[in-house]
C-alpha cells in the first residue's frame, strides 16, 4: 500500500463515477437521462475546463440524440481504437442493448457506467432498483456492482482495469438516487492510484484491435447456421476467466489503495446461520442491521455481490460460512412469470450444481428463499432487514416474498417490526424541510462539506423532492458520525428537525420523527413570545411531549434585511451549526465565512457580503422559546381532501399527498396503470403568497389573462344575470360587454388555493386603472388574507354552468376563453411556457381528444402522481392522455391515429350495412356529416346517440359491432405532444416518418430550446450563443430549422407560434392544424426557466424572441395551394429590434459575456447573421407565386 | 496653427474629447475616433447600480430554480470563468491603453459611497489616465434639502480624490440652485476638472401603454447655450478645469466655448448621428476659421468671451434673457 496522502472529498456517486471515467477516457458519448445525466455534466464541464486524463489529454464529450446514438458512438470509437465510455439508466441503457450485443460479441473493453434505475411498465418511474440493469443480462456484459459512493469510485476504476484484460465489457451499475445522489465523505483516489491499475500493455493491445486501414480487417460479417452457432462459442474462455481477472484487479487495488474487495463479501459472523444474499445500495443497510444482531450474539451474515457476471458460482459458495442453515436472496427488480428473480435463481442454481458436482460445504443443504424490495427507491430499512432475518428463523419459511410493502392482494410481504432501528446515538441525524427555491438542499450539501473538512466525522446527505415542479417541497436527511455512516434508508428518528417554512407546520407532522429531547428550529414569522400560540395542536403536543428545544428565528426577515430575498439557506444553516453542536459555534461561523467565499467568490464581492451579513444577523435573530407545559392551540390540521372525495381519492390519491404512499396497500392500486382524470383538482397546495384580483371597472374583457395563465386558475364565464343575483357578497361581476351576449353577466374568478401566483395574468393584463395607472384590471394581492373569501366565490363559480359550446366565436382570444379547460393546476413550475398551449388544446378540443405524451416535462406536469392535470367536463368526456415512452411518441400517436381511422372505417361500413334495418335518412345524415364546427359535432353526437338508440332492437352481429363502435363515429382528434428534445433529437426519426405518412394528426413542439426536464442540456433546437448543459461554451452552431423540414414534403401543416408575441395567430394556427386533414406541425415557443428570465415577464420574453426575429411567426397551410395560393404565410413583422436586446434579456446568453466576453460578442453577430439570412430567405418563400401558369399570365 | 490644450494636467493635441457614449465601447471604435483626431476619450460610464444588479440577476437565475426537483437539481452548467463586476470595464481599459496613444478617461457612476472609491481606485489599477465622476442625483425626497444634496456630491469627491492620484473630473447636473458655490466648493477640495453638463434622459409618457419611457434625444448645438453660460461665468473664478459638453456640434460651437473658457469641448450626439469621422469635419472647421481670423492658438482665445472678459458682463447674467428676446422680436 502506498504513503500517498489522499484527498477526503464529499461528493454523490455520480460524481464518482465521472472522476474516474473522466480519467481513463478518451472519448465520451452521452444522452441526459435521469439519475444519469450528472455523469455527462461533470464530464461535459471537466473537458470544457481543460482537464485531461491520465494521459494528459482532454476526453471529448459529445451529445448524442439518444442513448441508442451514444452506443453507437461508443462503439464506433471503440472499434477505431480509443478508450470510450458511457453514462446512463433505465430506458437509456434499455435503448443501448442491441450496441452491447455487438461489443461484447466482439470482446470489447469498455465500461459503461449505470445509475440503475425502474422501467417504465404501469408507470413511469424515476428512481432506483436494477430492472434495467438486469433487462442486460444476455448481452454477454459482465456487471460489476458499487454499494456505497466509495465504491462507485473504487470499482469504476477496477472495472475499468478489468475490462482491459478481460477483453469483456462492463456494465459498472449503482442504485439510482440512493447512491447516485448521495453526497458522503470518500477518499478519492489519488492520479497515481490510476495510473498504477491502468496496464499500458493491455491498452496498447486494445488500440491494436482497432479498424485500420493500415492493417485492414472485416468485423461485423453476416453468419450463416453453418458458423454463427460455433463463433458464438469461442467466447467461453474469456467469460470463464473473467471473474479470476476481477479479483486480480481487486487484488491490485488493495495493494495500491488499501481497500480489499472480493467477487463476494461474506460480512458477519463466522458460524452465521442466517445469510442474506444481495446487492447494491441495500446490502448497507443489511451490513449495519447485521453488526447489530450480532451484538445480540444473533448468528446472522450478508454475502454482499460485487461481480454478478459473470456469475462465478465457485467463488459464491466460497463466500459462505459452513454453519448456514438458511438463505434469503433479495432482488431489487421485478420478472413477472418467472421463477423467480434473477439473483434468486443464480443462488438456486449455484447451490444445485455445487450439491450435484462436489461434496457440500455445509452441514446441511441450506434452505433458500427469495424475495423483491427497494422497487422505484422503495425504502429497504433494519427494521425490513430484521424482518427477513426474522424469517429465516421461522421452519416454514414464505418464498418469493415481497419486503417493505404491504401485499393484501398476493399476501407476498413479510410481516416487521417498523420501530425496530440500529441507529447509534452518536450519530447526529438531521432532518431539514425547505422549499426547493429557498435554497435549502444547497446549503445542506455545503455543510456536510464543511463538516466533512472541518472534523473528523463521516457525513451523509440524501435529499428526497416532491413530484411538483412548482413550489416544490425538499426534505434533506443529513447524517454525521465518527464511523462511515451505511444508513442507506430515511431519517425517521432525528434528533434535529429543521422547518424551513412556517407553512409546513400544516402540512408535514414533521416530529413524528424527532426524538425525545431532540432539538426543533423553525423559521417563524412570529417572534419568540407569539409563537407558541401560532403553532398548530399537533406541533404543541410533540414539542411538550418530547420535551424539545425548540429554537425561532424569523428568517425571512432576516433574508430580505440582508438582500437574500426568498433564500433562507444561509441563515438556517447558519442556525444549524450555531444550534446542533456539530461544530464549535465560532469555528462553525468561520467555516460557514470561508465556505461562502469560496462558493460565490468569483460570482460577485456583494453575493458574499450579502451571505456574510446573513450569516451576521442570523445570530442576532436566533432564539430558544422558553415554552409553557400546556396546549392553548385551537389549529388542527385541515383534511388532505374533503370528505366528498370520491373513494379512490380519499383512499389513495389523499395518501400520496400527505406522504403517506409507503402504506397504500397492493390491492388500492390500479392494476394496469389506469387512474382516474382530474385529480388536481382534489389538492389544495396553496403555495401561492400572491393571487391576482380581479377590478371590473377597468376591465375591457379581452380575456388574455385566461389564455396566458399557465395553470388554468384564472377562469372566465358569461351567464345568465339572475345567477349573479344569488352569488355571495364578495363575487364580481359585471355586465357583458359584447353584442353576441348582451345581458349577461361576466366574471373572471381565480381559484385561490390552485394559483401560483406567477403573475402572468397581471403582466399581459392591457387594461390600466385610469385613476391610477400602477393598477390594472387584475393586481396582485396577499393570498391569505383573500383566501376564504375567494374559496366561496370559486366555488360558486364552479356550479355556473359552462359556455354552450356551439355559441362560442372561437375564432377571438376572448371566445376561446369561454371554453372550459380540461388541463388545470397542473404541478409545472409557476410561470410554465409550454402548459398554456396544452391547456388552449383541451379548450378548443378537449371532449374530443386524445393526447400521445412524449416522456419530459410536459408527460411530469401532465402524469405525475399524486395528481394529475388532465380532466373532463360536466359531460363526463375530456382528453384521454397516455405516455408511452420518450424516443417513440409520433409512432405512439400515429398508433392512435392508424386504430381510430379504422374504427371509423369498419363503424361506416357497418352504417351502410345496416341501411335496411335503420334507413337511410339517419345512416347518410351521420355519413355526410362534414363536423367542421361545435355546431356540426354537437349535431353528430345527438344523432350517434340517436343511432346507439337504435341498434340494440336490431339483433345482428353488425348491429353488436357497431354499438361499440357507433362514438368513433364522432370526429376524434389526435394530439402528439411533448418537447424539442424528442422532436428535434431523440423522436426526430418516428416525427419525420409520421409527418410524411399523410395521416391527420396534430404535433405540438412545446419548444424551449432545451432538454427542461433533465435539468437544461442542449438540444438541436438549442440557439447558437445560448449556454446549456453539454455547451458550456455557448453553442457554437445554430438551431435546426424543424419547420422547414416539415415543410419540404409539401403536405404537412407546419406553423411556428408564439403566444407572448401574437395571440391570435396561435389560435388561428392551433386551429387550422386542428382542422387539416392531414399531418400538422406546431412548433410553439416557450420559455422557460432553464432560459433564466423572469417567468412572470415569460410572455414579453417570447414578444422579444419575435421582435428580433429569433423566432419568427409563420404559418404553411398545404391547403392553400390548392387555391393557387401561397401555403406559406409570415405572421410577423421584419425583425425591429437587435437580436441581443432578446438574446440578452436572458440568462442562458448572458452568462457567456461573463464567462468568455469574446466568444459571446462573436457568438452573437453570427446569430444576428443568422436572423437577417434566414429572415429573407422566409421573405421569399412568402414571396413566391403559387398561382398556375395560365392564372399568371392572366393577370393573378 | 497650435490647438493644443490642456485638460485635468494632460496635454493634449486639440479640445475635441468625445464625451461618455456606447462609441467607446469597442476597441476598434475608440481606435477610429483616434485616428480621426480625437485628442483623448471619455470612456462609456460604468454603473455601479448596474453592475450590482447584474451579479444578483445572475445569482438569482442561477441558483432559484435549482435544487428543487429530482431530476433537474440545476439548469445551467457551472460557470468556470466568470468575469464578475467591472471585469469586462477594466478589461476593455487594459485593452484600450494598448491599443491607442490618446489619454483614456474612465467614467464612473456609483451609488454607495463605497462603490465610488472601489471603482475608482480599479479603474487606476486599469491605467485610465484620468477618472470623470458621473454624480447625478434626482431629488424626489421633499426632505431632502439642497445642503443635503451638495453635501453628499463633496462627500463623494473628498472620498474619490484622497484614494487616487490621478486627476478626477465631475460632470455636474445644472440644477444647482448656486451652481457657483457647488463649482468653487469642488473646486476648494481639489476636483481637477469640472464637466458642464450632464444630460439626463427624461422621462416621456407613452399614451398608448400610459408607460413612463425614458428616452434620449440628442442634442442640437442649442443645447450649447447652457454649458456656454456656465463656462464663461466660471472661466477663472475656480482652478478646476472647464469641459463643455452638450451641444457641440460644429467648429463655431467649440471656438464659442473656447471663448468662453473651456479646456476641452466634449462631443457625443454629433458623433452619434454623423461617426467619428464628424471630429476631423470640426477640427478642420476649427483651423480654417482660426486662419480667416488670424488666431494662432487656441490659448489667446480661451476665456476672452467669458463673464470677466467681456464688456458687458451682465450679458451672461439675467438681463441677457430680456436681450434676447427683445433682439429676436
Amino acid at each position: 500500500m502506498s504513503e500517498i496522502k489522499r484527498e477526503m472529498v464529499n461528493i454523490d456517486g455520480n460524481e464518482a463515477a465521472a472522476y474516474v471515467a473522466h480519467k481513463t477516457n478518451e472519448v465520451i458519448a452521452i444522452y441526459p437521462i435521469t439519475p444519469s445525466s450528472n455523469m455527462g455534466e461533470w464530464c461535459d464541464q471537466w473537458s470544457s475546463e481543460g482537464k485531461k486524463n491520465i494521459w494528459g489529454t482532454v476526453p471529448i464529450v459529445a451529445e448524442m440524440q439518444s442513448e441508442g446514438g451514444a452506443s453507437g458512438a461508443v462503439h464506433g470509437a471503440l472499434q477505431t481504437g480509443s478508450l470510450t465510455t458511457t453514462f446512463t439508466a433505465s430506458q437509456g441503457l434499455l435503448l443501448m442493448i442491441p450496441n452491447m450485443f455487438k461489443i461484447a460479441g466482439e470482446l470489447t473493453s469498455t465500461v459503461f457506467h449505470v445509475s440503475a434505475r425502474s422501467i417504465a411498465a404501469q408507470g413511469l418511474s424515476i428512481f432506483g432498483d436494477h430492472s434495467d440493469v438486469m433487462s442486460t443480462r444476455s448481452t454477454g456484459w459482465a456487471m460489476l456492482c458499487s454499494h456505497n459512493v466509495q465504491e462507485v469510485m473504487d470499482f469504476a476504476l477496477i472495472s475499468q482495469a478489468a475490462t482491459l484484460e478481460s477483453r469483456i465489457p462492463f456494465i459498472h451499475f449503482f442504485d439510482g438516487f440512493r447512491t447516485s445522489h448521495e453526497v458522503m465523505k470518500i477518499e478519492e483516489l489519488a492520479i497515481s492510484d490510476i495510473k498504477a491499475m491502468m496496464n499500458d500493455k493491455l491498452i496498447t493491445e486494445h488500440r491494436q484491435r482497432a479498424l485500420t486501414p493500415e492493417k485492414p480487417v472485416m468485423r461485423g460479417t453476416a453468419q450463416n447456421p453453418d458458423v454463427y452457432f460455433q463463433a458464438r462459442e469461442t467466447v467461453n474462455p474469456f467469460y470463464d476467466r473473467c471473474p479470476n481477472i476481477v479479483q486480480k484487479a481487486m487484488d491490485q487495488f488493495a495493494k495500491v489503495v488499501g481497500r480489499q474487495y472480493h467477487l463476494f463479501d461474506y460480512y458477519g459472523a463466522p458460524d452465521a446461520e442466517r445469510v442474506i444474499v444481495l446487492m447494491g445500495s441495500g446490502s448497507e443497510s443489511v451490513h449495519e442491521t447485521v453488526d447489530a444482531l450480532m451484538e445480540n450474539g444473533e448468528k446472522v451474515g450478508v454475502v454482499k455481490i460485487r461481480l454478478f457476471r459473470p456469475f462465478s458460482m465457485k467463488h459464491f459458495i466460497e463466500a459462505f460460512p459452513v454453519t448456514t442453515k438458511s438463505i434469503a436472496v433479495l432482488d431489487r427488480t421485478k420478472e413477472p412469470g418467472g421463477a423467480g428473480e434473477p439473483l434468486y435463481q443464480d443462488v438456486i442454481t449455484a447451490l444445485h450444481e455445487m450439491h450435484t458436482t462436489s461434496e457440500s460445504k455445509f452441514k446441511a443443504y441450506p434452505k433458500v428463499i427469495g424475495g423483491r424490495y427497494g422497487l422505484s427507491s422503495k425504502e429497504f430499512t433494519p427494521a425490513m432487514v430484521k424482518g427477513i432475518f426474522d424469517e429465516l428463523s421461522k421452519e416454514k419459511q414464505k418464498n418469493h416474498f415481497t419486503i417493505g410493502i404491504n401485499d393484501d392482494l398476493g399476501h407476498t410481504s413479510l410481516e416487521y417490526d417498523p420501530n425496530y432501528t440500529t441507529e447509534k446515538n452518536d450519530v447526529i441525524r438531521s432532518l431539514f424541510y425547505g422549499l426547493g427555491a429557498d435554497g435549502t438542499v444547497g446549503a445542506n450539501k455545503n455543510s456536510i462539506k464543511i463538516i466533512g473538512e472541518e472534523t473528523n466525522f463521516f457525513g451523509q446527505g440524501y435529499f428526497v423532492y416532491d413530484s411538483k415542479k412548482s413550489g416544490s417541497t425538499t426534505v434533506s436527511h443529513l447524517r454525521f458520525g465518527p464511523r462511515p455512516i451505511r444508513s442507506t434508508y430515511l431519517i425517521s428518528r432525528a434528533n434535529f428537525v429543521a422547518c424551513h417554512q412556517w407553512q409546513f407546520l400544516e402540512k408535514f407532522d414533521m416530529l413524528t420523527s424527532i426524538i425525545d429531547g431532540g432539538t426543533f428550529l423553525l423559521n417563524s414569522p412570529f417572534p419568540k413570545e407569539r409563537v407558541w400560540g401560532n403553532l398548530p395542536l399537533v406541533v404543541q403536543e410533540q414539542i411538550i411531549k418530547k420535551k424539545l428545544n425548540f429554537y425561532v428565528i424569523d428568517g425571512n426577515a432576516v433574508a430580505v434585511k440582508t438582500g437574500m430575498g426568498s433564500r433562507v439557506n444561509t441563515i438556517m444553516q447558519t442556525c444549524f451549526f450555531a444550534i446542533s453542536g456539530v461544530l464549535p459555534k465560532e469555528d462553525a461561523i468561520t467555516a460557514i465565512k470561508t465556505s461562502i467565499k469560496k462558493t460565490y467568490g468569483k460570482k460577485g464581492e456583494d453575493i458574499v457580503k450579502m451571505n456574510y451579513a446573513a450569516v451576521d444577523a442570523t445570530i442576532e435573530n436566533l432564539f430558544k422559546v422558553d415554552y409553557p407545559n400546556e396546549l392553548t392551540s385551537t389549529i388542527t390540521l385541515p383534511p388532505v381532501v374533503p370528505d366528498h372525495a370520491p373513494d379512490f381519492i380519499k383512499n389513495v390519491t389523499a395518501k400520496m399527498i400527505a406522504g403517506q404512499g409507503d402504506s397504500i396497500p397492493v390491492s388500492r392500486l390500479p392494476i394496469d396503470g389506469t387512474y382516474p382524470v382530474g385529480t388536481t383538482s382534489w389538492e389544495k397546495r396553496n403555495i401561492a403568497t400572491e393571487i391576482p384580483s380581479w377590478d371590473s371597472e377597468w376591465c375591457i374583457q379581452c380575456g388574455k389573462c385566461a389564455l396566458v395563465c399557465p395553470h388554468a386558475t384564472i377562469r372566465i364565464k358569461v351567464y345568465d344575470n339572475a345567477l349573479a343575483e344569488g352569488s355571495p357578497e364578495s363575487f364580481k361581476h359585471m355586465p357583458y360587454k359584447g353584442n353576441e351576449y348582451k345581458g349577461q353577466a361576466y366574471t373572471i374568478q381565480v381559484a385561490p388555493e390552485d394559483c401560483t401566483g406567477c403573475g402572468i395574468c397581471v403582466e399581459v393584463c392591457p387594461a390600466k386603472n385610469k385613476k391610477e395607472t400602477k393598477y390594472k384590471a387584475l393586481n396582485m394581492v396577499p393570498q391569505p388574507a383573500v383566501r376564504d373569501q375567494e374559496k366561496k366565490n370559486w366555488d360558486y363559480f364552479l356550479t355556473i354552468p359552462e359556455a354552450d359550446r356551439r355559441t362560442v366565436d372561437v375564432k377571438t382570444i376572448k371566445g376561446t376563453q369561454f371554453l372550459q379547460p380540461l388541463f388545470e393546476f397542473s404541478g409545472a413550475c409557476t410561470g410554465c411556457g409550454e402548459t398554456p398551449y396544452v391547456k388552449l388544446v383541451s379548450q378548443l378540443f378537449g371532449d374530443r381528444t386524445i393526447v400521445a405524451n412524449a416522456t419530459g416535462c410536459s408527460s411530469i406536469y401532465g402524469g405525475n402522481l399524486p395528481t394529475t392535470p388532465w380532466t373532463k367536463n360536466n359531460d363526463g368526456r375530456g382528453p384521454a392522455w397516455s405516455n408511452s415512452l420518450f424516443e417513440d411518441n409520433a409512432e405512439f400517436g400515429y398508433g392512435m391515429r392508424l386504430s381510430l381511422d379504422k374504427q371509423v372505417e369498419y363503424a361506416r361500413e357497418l352504417l351502410i350495412q345496416l341501411i335496411p334495418q335503420l334507413g337511410e335518412g339517419i345512416v347518410n345524415s351521420i355519413l355526410s356529416s362534414t363536423q367542421h364546427d361545435e355546431m356540426e359535432i354537437y349535431t353528430q353526437r345527438e344523432r350517434v346517440k340517436e343511432l346507439k338508440k337504435l341498434l340494440p332492437a336490431i339483433n345482428t352481429p353488425e348491429s353488436k359491432q357497431l354499438t361499440q363502435l357507433a362514438d368513433s363515429l364522432v370526429k376524434k382528434s389526435v394530439w402528439i405532444m411533448g418537447g424539442d428534445g424528442w422532436a428535434y433529437d431523440i423522436g426526430f426519426g418516428g416525427l419525420d416518418h409520421v409527418i410524411a405518412s399523410g395521416r391527420n394528426v396534430n404535433i405540438l413542439v412545446l419548444d424551449t430550446e432545451v432538454y427542461s426536464n433533465t435539468g437544461g442540456q442542449m438540444s438541436k433546437s438549442t440557439p447558437r450563443g445560448a449556454v446549456a448543459k453539454f455547451a458550456a461554451g455557448g453553442k457554437p452552431i445554430g438551431k435546426k430549422d424543424l419547420g422547414l423540414i416539415a415543410m419540404s414534403y409539401g403536405n404537412v401543416y407546419v406553423a411556428q407560434i408564439a403566444m407572448g408575441a401574437n395571440d391570435l395567430q396561435t389560435v388561428k394556427a392551433i386551429q387550422e392544424a386542428e382542422a387539416y386533414d392531414g399531418p400538422s406541425l406546431i412548433l410553439a415557443y416557450s420559455h422557460c426557466i432553464a432560459h433564466g428570465i423572469n417567468m412572470t415577464k415569460g410572455m414579453n420574453a417570447q414578444k422579444l424572441a419575435v421582435d428580433s426575429g429569433h423566432w419568427p411567426l409563420y404559418r404553411y397551410n398545404p391547403a392553400l395551394t390548392k387555391e393557387g395560393k401561397n401555403p406559406f404565410q409570415l405572421d410577423s413583422k421584419m425583425p425591429k429590434i437587435k437580436l441581443e436586446d432578446f438574446e440578452y434579456n436572458e440568462i442562458r446568453f448572458k452568462m457567456l459575456t461573463k464567462m468568455d466576453p469574446e466568444k459571446a460578442k462573436l457568438l452573437l453577430r453570427q446569430a444576428q447573421e443568422d436572423v437577417m439570412k434566414k429572415w429573407r430567405f422566409y421573405e421569399q418563400l412568402a414571396a413566391m407565386n403559387y398561382a398556375t401558369p395560365a392564372a399568371a399570365t392572366n393577370g393573378h | 496653427m497650435d490647438l493644443s490644450t490642456s485638460y485635468l494636467g494632460l496635454n493634449l493635441k486639440n479640445p475635441i474629447v468625445p464625451s461618455a457614449s456606447p462609441m467607446s465601447r469597442t476597441v476598434g471604435s475608440v481606435r477610429l475616433m483616434e485616428d480621426y483626431g480625437a485628442s483623448a476619450v471619455v470612456l462609456y460610464s460604468i454603473f455601479e447600480e448596474q453592475i450590482r444588479h447584474e451579479t444578483k440577476e445572475m445569482y438569482h437565475h442561477l441558483t432559484y430554480h435549482a435544487e428543487s426537483y429530482a431530476e433537474a437539481t440545476s439548469y445551467f452548467p457551472e460557470m468556470h470563468e466568470y468575469h464578475s463586476g467591472p471585469d469586462e470595464y477594466l478589461n476593455h481599459i487594459r485593452k484600450l491603453k494598448e491599443a491607442v496613444s490618446i489619454p483614456i478617461i474612465g467614467s464612473i457612476n456609483g451609488v454607495t459611497d463605497g462603490g465610488w472609491v472601489e471603482y475608482a481606485k480599479l479603474i487606476q489599477q486599469a491605467g485610465a489616465d484620468a477618472l470623470e465622476l458621473n454624480i447625478y442625483y434626482i431629488p424626489t425626497d421633499p426632505n431632502m434639502s439642497s445642503d443635503d444634496i451638495e453635501q453628499s456630491y463633496l462627500d463623494i469627491v473628498k472620498d474619490v480624490r484622497n484614494q487616487v492620484s490621478i486627476p478626477v473630473a465631475v460632470k455636474l447636473s445644472p440644477y444647482f440652485t448656486s451652481l457657483s458655490n457647488i463649482a468653487k466648493r469642488l473646486d476648494k477640495i481639489g476636483v481637477n476638472g469640472l464637466v458642464l453638463f450632464n444630460r439626463f434622459y427624461q422621462p416621456d409618457i407613452n399614451l398608448d401603454t400610459l408607460n413612463v419611457e425614458p428616452g434620449v434625444i440628442l442634442s442640437s448645438s442649442d443645447s450649447l447655450r447652457l454649458p456656454l453660460r456656465w463656462i464663461g461665468i466660471l472661466y477663472k473664478k475656480i482652478n478646476a478645469d472647464l469641459a463643455a459638453t452638450t451641444g457641440v456640434h460644429t467648429a463655431e460651437d467649440v471656438l464659442k466655448l473656447i471663448m468662453a473658457g473651456a479646456n476641452v469641448t466634449m462631443m457625443c450626439s454629433a458623433l452619434l448621428r454623423h461617426g467619428p469621422r464628424k471630429i476631423r469635419e470640426v477640427l478642420t472647421g476649427v483651423q480654417q476659421w482660426m486662419v480667416e481670423h488670424e488666431y494662432a492658438s487656441l490659448n489667446d482665445m480661451r476665456g476672452s468671451m467669458s463673464h470677466q472678459s467681456v464688456a458687458d458682463p451682465s450679458s451672461f447674467e439675467r438681463a441677457n434673457y430680456m436681450k434676447a428676446l427683445q433682439s429676436y422680436m
